[in-house]
């Protein structure tokens, strides 16, 4: 029987003076070798869940282990077993990127004659070598990232857990960061990756658990998650003007229609378009078929009631669709 | 399972190589910025014995005494500031911006020992420093006052004062928010420098009994005192070992408190 790579039971974080809970019951299950991502908003409690794994904040109640090592009463063995790629750069900036790389070895007592052999390796592998001499302080975000992420490798870590890895990266940058974290899964690493962009969730994880307000609201694959959506596809409508409940019901007795969902009007991620009005409807319709076909017939009910329409927009489920759904808001 | 079935004295040995692998980190950028090292340690104190020690007695307002009396007060100065210095800017620099010290608090070692490396490392570079201000003692003021004899006093003078300067250094880095840092410092480096007995002996004080009083409070003074009981006994001076027993609680008092504020900036 080998422990699971990460396992946290009824976690609960609160910081001092804080109102609510930060981690407010969480309980999951990582297997070795899998890709788990935590999604969800600012403030959903992500970072703090990954802040008790890595042995640098305390919970409240629960337990957090690692490889089946407790973190708060063995923090020493369980930070053996685990590597960390935080979202801002923390490298050392006293000294060159591989010696960088080789402290980190040092610290961690990798022998000496490994280390030196290891830096050049991952470096080579994460496009370095050539600055492997120069100092942290002149590299960008994504090259930052790179180093961190072979920084964390050096001790060859079970499980590697990375806050928001490509969050202000440029496109290039993100999919060669996807591209190395795709190695390590196929190379059998743990990852655990906290992020809120359904994208990068979707990309890379075997699993996703979706998190708001400190709690795991939903625990499943990708494809799993959008399928427990109704419906293959969405229609999402906005009004110019104010319309009421009536037009909602009218729309979900349209044909095909599997659902109906009632959004923020406000629209401040900017999927909505022209910001509606005052009053404003904004709905997501999930189709079990097509959506273009169900366009026409939406349109005509709204005409009938007098009610405007100032955008339309198609789409299939993505994580952010379960996330609005299973939240009421959107991701930003 | 294997790294956590590892019995207990491999983890020993392993966790004293993480420890010692952040001091070896310390030391390697030390080396590799010397030129700065020895002008942030040397600078302030070969100012202070040239224009107080060299300056001052070369136009007649000092006796030749006074320099004897200067001298051990400014290595005890050295040893104090240097100490609190290599601690206190590197640890604001590093919980607060540059978050370098994640990378060793997540080193498989107890906190403490992380803690501990800031301290032993501050305090190595302290005692580094100070020995310094021998041969340049020599040089500006021609020759210094030294006894063979009283080298262990000194020795222990020396590494306490190092010590008290790192345990003022881990207050005032883990408890100083770091956009305080530069006001803090000069609250409590200035009266610290002045209040210190480094330019006049405590004794002497009694003519101004409220200052004396003051100066009783510093921890730096009764270093002052301790290398003054060393190097020139002739001079009144405060008993050495009632010297070394405040400096001994001191170090105890500033370490208990510092750890305590490094192990609430260490976790959340």
């Amino acid at each position: 029987m080998t422990a699971p790579a990460v396992e946290v039971r009824e976690l609960v974080k609160r910081y001092p003076r804080a109102p609510v809970n930060a981690v407010d019951g969480v309980s999951f299950e990582v297997a070795a070798g899998e890709v788990f991502g935590l999604l969800g908003p600012n403030g959903a409690g992500k970072t703090t869940t990954v802040g008790v794994l890595t042995t640098r904040a305390r919970p409240t109640s629960g337990s957090a282990a690692i490889g089946g090592v407790d973190v708060v009463r063995d923090p020493v063995g369980a930070r053996r077993q685990l590597a960390v790629v935080p979202q801002r750069s923390n490298l050392d900036r006293s000294i060159s990127i591989r010696d960088n790389l080789i402290f980190h070895a040092a610290y961690h007592g990798v022998p000496a004659r490994v280390r030196e052999a290891r830096a050049d390796e991952l470096l080579d592998q994460f496009g370095l070598l050539e600055r492997a001499r120069s100092n942290p302080d002149f590299f960008s975000g994504g090259e930052s990232q790179r180093v961190m992420i072979a920084r964390a490798l050096m001790h060859r870590p079970r499980v590697l857990f990375l806050d928001e890895p490509t969050t202000g990266l440029d496109p290039a940058a993100r999919l060669f960061v996807w591209d190395r974290l795709r190695e390590l899964r196929d190379a059998g690493v743990t990852l655990v990756l906290t992020t809120h962009d359904m994208h990068e969730a979707a990309a890379l994880a075997d699993r996703v658990g979706i998190m708001d307000h400190g709690r795991l609201l939903a625990l499943d694959t990708p494809e799993a998650l959008m399928r427990s959506l109704s419906g293959q596809s969405t229609l999402e409508l906005t009004t110019s003007g104010p319309a009421d409940g009536d037009v909602v019901a009218a729309l979900a007795a349209l044909e095909g229609v599997e659902g109906v969902e009632r959004l923020q009007a406000g629209g401040e991620d900017g999927r909505g378009g022209a910001p509606p009005g005052a009053g404003a409807l904004r709905v997501r319709l999930y189709l079990a078929g097509e959506a273009a076909p169900v366009v026409a017939p939406a349109a005509a009910v709204l005409a009938e009631r007098g009610v405007a329409l100032s955008n339309v927009k198609l789409g299939t489920p993505t994580l952010e669709d379960v996330f609005i759904h299973l939240t009421g808001r959107t991701l930003r | 399972m294997t790294a956590a079935a590892d019995p207990a004295p491999l983890e020993v040995v392993s966790q004293r190589g993480a420890f010692l692998a952040v001091l070896h980190r310390d030391l390697y950028v030390t080396w590799r910025e010397l030129p700065a090292f020895l002008a942030q340690v040397i600078l302030q104190p070969l100012f202070l014995l040239f224009v107080f020690g060299k300056v001052l007695g070369s136009l007649g307002y000092t006796q030749r005494d006074y320099a004897d009396l200067l001298f051990p007060g400014l290595l005890a100065l050295t040893a104090v500031i240097t100490g609190m210095q290599a601690l206190a800017f590197p640890l604001v620099a590093e919980f607060g911006w540059t978050r370098e010290i994640e990378d060793r608090l997540l080193a498989p070692m107890p906190t403490s020992y992380v803690a501990a490396e800031k301290v032993v490392f501050a305090t190595l570079r302290a005692v580094a420093a100070t020995v310094l201000m021998m041969p340049i003692g020599v040089l500006v003021l021609g020759s210094i006052p030294w006894r063979w004899s009283a080298l262990p006093l000194f020795a222990a003078g020396v590494v306490l004062g190092s010590l008290v300067g790192a345990g003022f250094g881990l207050v005032v880095g883990t408890f100083v928010q770091p956009q305080r840092i530069s006001l803090v410092f000069s609250l409590v480096f200035t009266p610290l420098l002045f209040t210190g007995c480094s330019q006049y002996p405590w004794p002497s004080l009694d003519r101004l009994r409220w200052f004396q009083v003051v100066t009783a409070a510093n921890p730096m003074t009764y270093v002052s005192e301790a290398l003054r009981g060393a190097l020139v006994p002739s001079v009144p001076h405060i008993e050495p070992w009632v010297c070394l027993v405040v400096l001994a609680v001191s170090i105890a008092a500033l370490l208990a408190v510092g750890v305590r504020g490094f192990y609430r900036r260490a976790f959340d």
